[in-house]
């Protein structure tokens, strides 16, 4: 029981880390129907710039807790910067080209960022500081539940839990819902489309920063194709909840977390990813939009 | 108000509208006619700079403003009314309304407005947290045309709005439109392809033919017009 325990919170991790990233995925297909495969890095290089800040300044005497939280946020701007300077020179310019087009764009701009990284930085593995401290509260179930973890959690919870306001309350949450239902109808109550398609992807990119940071800390060592593998399982689980599908991305998430976990703990760590694309596999036979997704009627 | 001068615009390599002028002066309600495929929606997206002209200059008040991008061109008034409706489907009819006030500085007077069209289509206050998409093609058209008035609209550009509707809701929407122009002083730019029923609402008219104004004059007169009758009232 204990093992099972132990099992699901580290699948809740993986999982609360995947939506993360998936969410990026997500609303940007929502929106312009584009898979941004350089998302993956947008998230690396958020854990990057949060390396980077953590030694300057652990070097300047700050510690623990302060420093996670400055590196969160400088990693999150850097990584707003990148998302929004992504869209404008790849993606923009090719708005009005056959959807091929913008794709191979994305895997241009994928390649371009892991390379530039690597040339950069460098192409080993960098230790990443651990920066969550560990509570004292946490002590008499740390056995299931690190401190690390907890913090993940939660962070995960708050963040989405966030981003479902904004969505829902806020004028840009509503010029992004408009635009994704109808862009034309959104433009002709007055929505500057350009904008809400930007702040989309600064909002994904601040969320991947997020999990880049938590990831790094979590972990204890990041490289520069950390992006690469956390993006194509991101991918899946935006895919896995219904693609286009906001809280379809976080349930496809936490359910590939799970599964991968619990794979990795019954069978064998060899086998998670076999496991982590097999429930892909099958959720697509069984429901190909997705958990959550809604097929769509192509009216004629 | 508002004044097209030889606009032409283009998909791709195919030209839609072949060098059209049109003028609507303040407080008129003007209707432009045509077949099926004329360019008469064409018409209204390029006033709104959705598909904006190649050539050709669009005013209004004097100003131009063919060069201006969708939202300008909307805070400046010209609201468009779209063919097919095109509510948010995943939104409720309050969220709906809501967004025709995208643009609106004024936050205190929406509720005023609310009140105001819930009591032009009083069904649509029995539906006020109906998902947009569940509504039937009637309430959807009176919705449609809640949202623009939301964003009080100088000019009120309608896209067929009577296009799949029953006989009694075309005449109650029609209604509607007169009671705007008179009420609101809402200038009305109407695209029909039910001639009858647009000029008999409409002060002036004009006739659109593959891309060219064909014929232009007082609503009374195109309604006698021997072309017109044979052509689109199938007299």
């Amino acid at each position: 029981m204990q093992y099972f325990l132990e099992l699901s919170c580290s699948g809740l991790v993986r999982g609360s880390i995947y939506a993360l990233i998936a969410l990026g995925y997500t609303m940007v297909y929502g929106i312009i129907q584009l898979i941004n495969f350089a998302h993956g890095e947008v998230y690396m290089i958020g854990a990057f710039i949060a390396l980077i800040v953590s030694g300057v300044l652990t070097i300047y005497g700050f510690s623990g807790f302060s420093i996670l939280i400055l590196a969160a946020l400088i990693a999150a701007v850097y990584a707003a910067a990148y998302g929004y300077t992504l869209e404008k020179i790849a993606y923009r310019p090719l708005r009005n080209a056959p959807r091929l087009s913008p794709l191979i764009s994305a895997i241009g701009m994928s390649l371009f960022l892991q390379n530039y990284v690597l040339l950069a930085q460098t192409p080993d593995f960098l230790p990443f500081p651990s920066l969550i401290p560990d509570f004292d509260f946490m002590e008499p179930i740390a056995h299931i539940m690190g401190s690390a973890e907890l913090v993940i959690l939660v962070t995960s919870a708050i963040t989405m839990i966030a981003l479902t306001v904004l969505i829902k309350y806020t004028r840009i949450g509503k010029a992004m819902r408009a635009t994704q239902q109808d862009m034309t109808m959104a433009r002709l109550v007055g929505v500057n489309v350009d904008n809400v398609i930007s702040m989309t992807f600064v909002i994904g990119s601040v969320l991947a920063a997020i999990g880049g940071v938590l990831v790094g800390s979590y972990i204890g060592q990041i490289n520069f194709y950390i992006g690469f593998m956390a993006g194509v399982k991101a991918f899946t689980a935006a895919v896995l909840g219904g693609i286009g599908n906001i809280p379809g991305a976080a349930l496809g998430a936490l359910v590939l977390g799970l599964a991968e976990s619990y794979a990795a703990g019954y069978v064998s760590s060899a086998y998670e990813d076999v496991f982590a694309f097999g429930v892909l596999v099958l959720i697509l036979i069984l429901r190909p939009a997705g958990l959550l997704g809604k097929a769509v009627k192509q009216k004629v | 108000m508002l004044e097209l001068r030889k606009v032409e615009t283009y998909y791709g390599n195919i030209q839609a509208l072949k060098s059209i002028s049109i003028d609507v002066n303040e407080g008129e309600i003007v209707t432009l006619i045509g077949a099926n495929g004329a360019g008469k929606s064409t018409t209204l997206m390029t006033i709104c700079g959705v598909t904006p002209p190649r050539k050709g200059e669009i005013y209004f008040k004097g100003a131009p403003i063919h060069k201006m991008s969708t939202d300008k061109i909307v805070a400046l008034g010209l609201v468009q009314v779209p063919e097919g409706r095109r509510i948010f489907p995943n939104m409720s009819v309050l969220e709906n309304l809501e967004m025709g006030t995208f643009l609106r500085r004024d936050k205190s007077d929406i509720q005023k407005d609310i009140d105001y069209v819930f009591d032009l289509f009083p069904i649509l206050a029995q539906r006020r947290s109906q998902l947009g998409g569940t509504l039937s093609g009637g309430e959807q058209q009176m919705l449609a045309i809640s949202r623009a008035l939301m964003a009080r609209p100088r000019v009120l550009l309608l896209d067929e709005p009577s296009l799949g509707l029953a006989p009694l809701i075309i005449k109650q929407i029609f209604e509607i439109i007169k009671k705007v122009n008179e009420e609101q002083k809402t200038t009305v730019f109407l695209v029909e392809q039910n001639a009858n029923q647009a000029l008999k609402l409409a002060h002036r008219g004009y006739v659109m033919e593959n891309g060219r104004i064909t014929l232009t004059d007082t609503a009374e007169k195109l309604l006698d017009n021997e072309q017109v009758k044979k052509a689109y009232l199938g007299l």
